[in-house]
């Protein structure tokens, strides 16, 4: 159900923006108004969900300790999954951040004999990397079409991207693998009993609007060419300030245009806010040095105890009938 | 202990993983005889002065609410969002990428999808949409979102009591979100409308007053401890000391009351009282404080405090040097992850030194509060105890890492240097089943009742069948770890799953193997069983 749903959206997405290539007006509202707009919307989201979450105390220190802690000194400690102080907290989040470390423990039961048997699944781990990575790679391949003269290292990662030089033009890796990540990431969701049983519709429409992205632009790199230069016109105008109309830049770029607009409008109010998110999640961005260094609660306030003047009040005699002390006789 | 109400383990073990016909949002939950817990009664309730005390059963229709319940859970919701930066990051960052569905021992021994840590998140994230959020306000059950009703809080009752606060999914989660704190959260929520269960405030009414769960009085505690010196006695020919409430000594030993009150675990508090003996130490048991167990962690944070702050103010008003806390495992997670920031600072204390080693304990000289595995290991690695491990010959030893002291400390190798200097026969369960990646007991959180049991032996199944794979190849006789509740939930979840395997405590091993001056020659260990004998090794 969600996942047609999903379906259902992203269809008609392709209608509207087909729509869109067969009106003048409509093209002038994609291409000039609506960037300005998508990215606002996008900046301003994001940012005002990271200030959502900063702003709420993080009262207690909780980190997950996945490895031994900091204790005797002749006791070898996990400084980077039980980490103590400052640097080994950042060395744990890159791990995290660019590894998916906690990802890469993935395990999978299954009960075999009368027996749960864990495997190791490190498949998730593997193609959720591969997506993520390659993403970051085609995003800032991007950058060609809005800076001039294009920065070397751009270029340069794109030659190393297109390292295999198969097919003109040339095969992005990165392309390739992004396609892969997301085809297993949508099949599992899909195949997998479990995955669909949990599944919903933002799990779907994120994919498929990200999948709808990649496939629109892999079209246009290697089947349905567009004028580069009209592309190139077009994304200047937008970061200088002078937004231009496109000049035959065909339905085929709208439609990309159409869901990465719709992507960046999306991304702010969705789940794909583990963006910024993972970086301020309280069990792994902290040190585990409660013992050593107290954490202070902002809000920590009073509360009813029960003393011992009371407690000794209500077993006084009791406690001297057992020849304890008193403080009171 | 009885199992007559609950399917035998062949039945038991027949878990089907497939997710039932129906989504989990219209599938209702079942109280089926076995899985639940009794609710809190009104006394405990009183006694603690938790809202709506009343009589009432799960298996009711009316759950005798207060009127404006809603209201109550929707404010508390407010509240707790704007108080913890974990509880709104983790109603809103999970991307359900499964990892930590198979994660769940009570999944993985009861099949319910519901057991999926990301479902049971997702029974609190749904209400969190609905009101919280703009999209769920706006398209309702299309973003995820669905309206607080009766029927949720039922289901959040059966599982939220149905979560151990373990953190196994938490160590798999790709953002850290940890169940327990939503469990807690959760649990923290449903207090607010009078629904917790028996298990957990009874024994924090009892904490509260007598200072220890199990509701024991000053001369109770004495005599108890005085008994387990007698034993002492019995098995060594040495009389060790009981002190209690002592003024001016060096160090306040807080330990659960389980240790003292039930066996196994009073086999460990035997063997802190000959080790504290054998070394000379200057300490002191406190009455008042005479609870290391905190089931405020399975309340509220309130709670925690307000039990907790007992053992600061005793280490005050005692005018000891610091703080020597016993084998237990949420107690320690409170110890090291709540108690300072919630009732230090502990200027009146000094920072922690062993005064048999000279030791500086470095990671505890803020809190001040020791875990004895740290003290006992110095101790060893200084050659400060004579050991004989030998005399622990008759067992074959396996150990478990509890919960808290494995995710939420990372105490790992202490343990494991005590057991391999105190015994011969030691060997480590499957690696996906210890260290951080532990199973539970399956009755941490309040969750060890008598008539939770069919729920606890499912929880429980991944770490039996980890025992009984060792107790296949090794022979294992022996199941080692450091919790009172462990201790307690082990010993039935072994006599139901892996019969011929008892729990121990790390200190009972010690005390076996510890040769103390002017003792008589053993021929049984602290339980009286007899030691294997040297001709037939």
């Amino acid at each position: 159900m969600n996942l047609l749903t999903s379906l259902i959206a992203v269809l008609i997405l392709t209608l509207l923006a087909l729509g869109v290539s067969s009106s003048a007006g409509l093209t002038y509202l994609l291409t000039v108004v609506i960037p300005y707009a998508a990215f606002a919307v996008f900046i301003v989201g994001f940012v005002y969900r990271i200030v959502q979450w900063a702003k709420a105390p993080v009262p207690f220190r909780i980190p997950t300790t996945c490895g031994q802690e900091k204790s005797l000194p002749w006791i070898k400690r996990e400084a980077l999954d039980n980490p103590s102080c400052l640097c080994g907290v950042i060395g744990r989040m890159a791990l995290e951040v660019l590894l998916f470390r906690s990802l890469f423990r993935n395990t999978t039961v299954s009960m075999q004999q009368k027996r749960p048997i864990y495997d190791s699944a490190k498949w998730l781990w593997f193609f959720g990397l591969l997506f993520h990575w390659s993403l970051l790679i085609i995003v800032i391949r991007h950058l060609r079409f809005f800076i001039e003269p294009i920065a070397p290292w751009i270029n340069g990662l794109s030659s190393v991207d297109g390292f295999f030089q198969s097919g003109i033009p040339t095969l992005y890796l990165s392309d390739a693998a992004v396609l892969a990540g997301l085809t297993f990431l949508f099949l599992r969701r899909v195949v997998s009993p479990r995955l669909r049983y949990i599944s919903i519709f933002t799990d779907y429409f994120s994919l498929l609007l990200i999948l709808g992205a990649v496939t629109t632009g892999l079209l246009m790199r290697h089947f349905f060419p567009v004028d580069l230069l009209q592309v190139k016109n077009l994304a200047m105008g937008w970061v200088t300030f002078s937004p231009v109309r496109a000049e035959g830049v065909g339905t085929l770029f709208y439609i990309h245009l159409c869901f990465v607009f719709t992507l960046m409008i999306w991304f702010p109010m969705s789940k794909l806010m583990h963006m910024g998110g993972v970086f301020l999640s309280p069990t792994r961005n902290l040190a585990n040095n409660n013992r050593m260094k107290r954490h202070i609660n902002p809000w920590n306030a009073p509360v009813k105890v029960h003393t011992y003047e009371e407690y000794e009040d209500d077993f006084r005699d009791k406690m001297k009938l057992a020849g304890l002390p008193v403080d009171k006789e | 202990m009885s199992f007559d109400h609950t399917p035998k383990p062949d039945e038991l073990i027949d878990v089907c993983y497939d997710p039932p016909k129906t989504p989990w949002t219209k599938t209702p939950v079942d109280f089926r005889p076995g899985t639940w817990s009794y609710p809190g009664t009104p006394k405990s309730l009183t006694a603690l002065g938790l809202a709506n005390p009343r009589q009432w059963q799960p298996t009711d229709e009316d759950w005798k609410l207060p009127e404006n319940w809603k209201e109550i859970i929707l404010d508390g919701m407010k509240e707790r969002i704007g108080k913890h930066r974990s509880f709104k990051l983790f109603m809103d960052l999970c991307v359900r990428c499964g990892a930590c569905a198979d994660k769940c021992h009570f999944y993985i021994g009861s099949g319910d999808p519901k057991n999926m840590p990301v479902v049971r998140a997702e029974l609190l994230r749904s209400v969190y949409r609905r009101y919280f959020t703009q999209s769920g306000r706006m398209f309702g059950s299309l973003a995820g979102a669905r309206d607080l009703t009766v029927d949720v809080l039922k289901e959040w009752f059966y599982y939220f009591f149905q979560c151990t606060e373990c953190r196994r999914c938490s160590v798999f989660c790709p953002y850290g979100i940890d169940q327990a704190e939503i469990t807690m959260l959760g649990r923290e929520l449903l207090n607010l409308v009078g629904l917790n269960i028996n298990w957990v405030t009874e024994p924090a009414a009892n904490c509260f007053r007598t200072g220890n769960h199990l509701g024991i009085q000053p001369g109770g505690v004495k005599d108890m401890l005085e008994f387990l010196a007698d034993d002492v006695e019995d098995r060594t020919g040495v009389r060790v000391a009981v002190p209690l409430n002592k003024k001016g000594a060096e160090i306040l030993f807080v330990t659960p009351s389980g240790d003292y009150f039930a066996d196994p675990g009073t086999y460990t508090c035997a063997g802190y009282l000959a080790l504290f003996h054998e070394i000379g130490l200057d300490y002191t048991f406190s009455t008042y404080a005479s609870e290391g167990g905190n089931f405020g962690l399975f309340t509220s944070h309130e709670m925690i405090k307000r039990l907790n702050a007992k053992i600061y103010a005793e280490a005050k008003r005692l005018g000891v040097k610091w703080i020597l806390g016993g084998e237990c495992g949420h107690m320690w997670r409170v110890v090291q992850q709540y108690m300072e920031t919630m009732n230090g600072p502990t200027d009146f204390l000094e920072e922690p030194v062993s005064p048999i080693t000279g030791t500086r304990f470095e990671n505890a000289k803020s809190t001040k509060m020791v875990h004895i595995s740290e003290f006992t290991a110095d101790l060893i690695r200084n050659g400060k105890l004579k050991l004989d491990p030998s005399r622990n010959d008759h067992l074959r030893v396996t150990f478990h890492d509890s919960c808290n002291p494995a995710r939420a400390m990372g105490l790992f190798e202490e343990p494991r240097y005590i057991i391999n200097n105190v015994c011969n026969n030691f060997h480590e369960m499957a690696e996906d089943t210890i260290r951080e990646n532990t199973f539970c007991c399956g009755g941490g959180a309040g969750l060890g009742n008598d008539e939770n049991m069919e729920m606890r032996m499912r929880g429980g199944m991944p770490r039996a069948m980890a025992v009984k794979a060792v107790k296949e190849k090794y022979d294992v006789n022996r199941l080692a770890c450091m919790c009172a509740i462990d201790r307690a939930t082990l010993t039935s979840l072994m006599e139901y799953w892996v019969p011929g395997v008892e729990v121990m405590g790390v200190h009972e091993l010690v005390a076996n193997a510890l040769i103390m001056k002017g003792e008589n020659e053993r021929t049984t260990d602290l339980r009286g069983e007899p030691l294997k004998r040297e001709e037939s090794k």
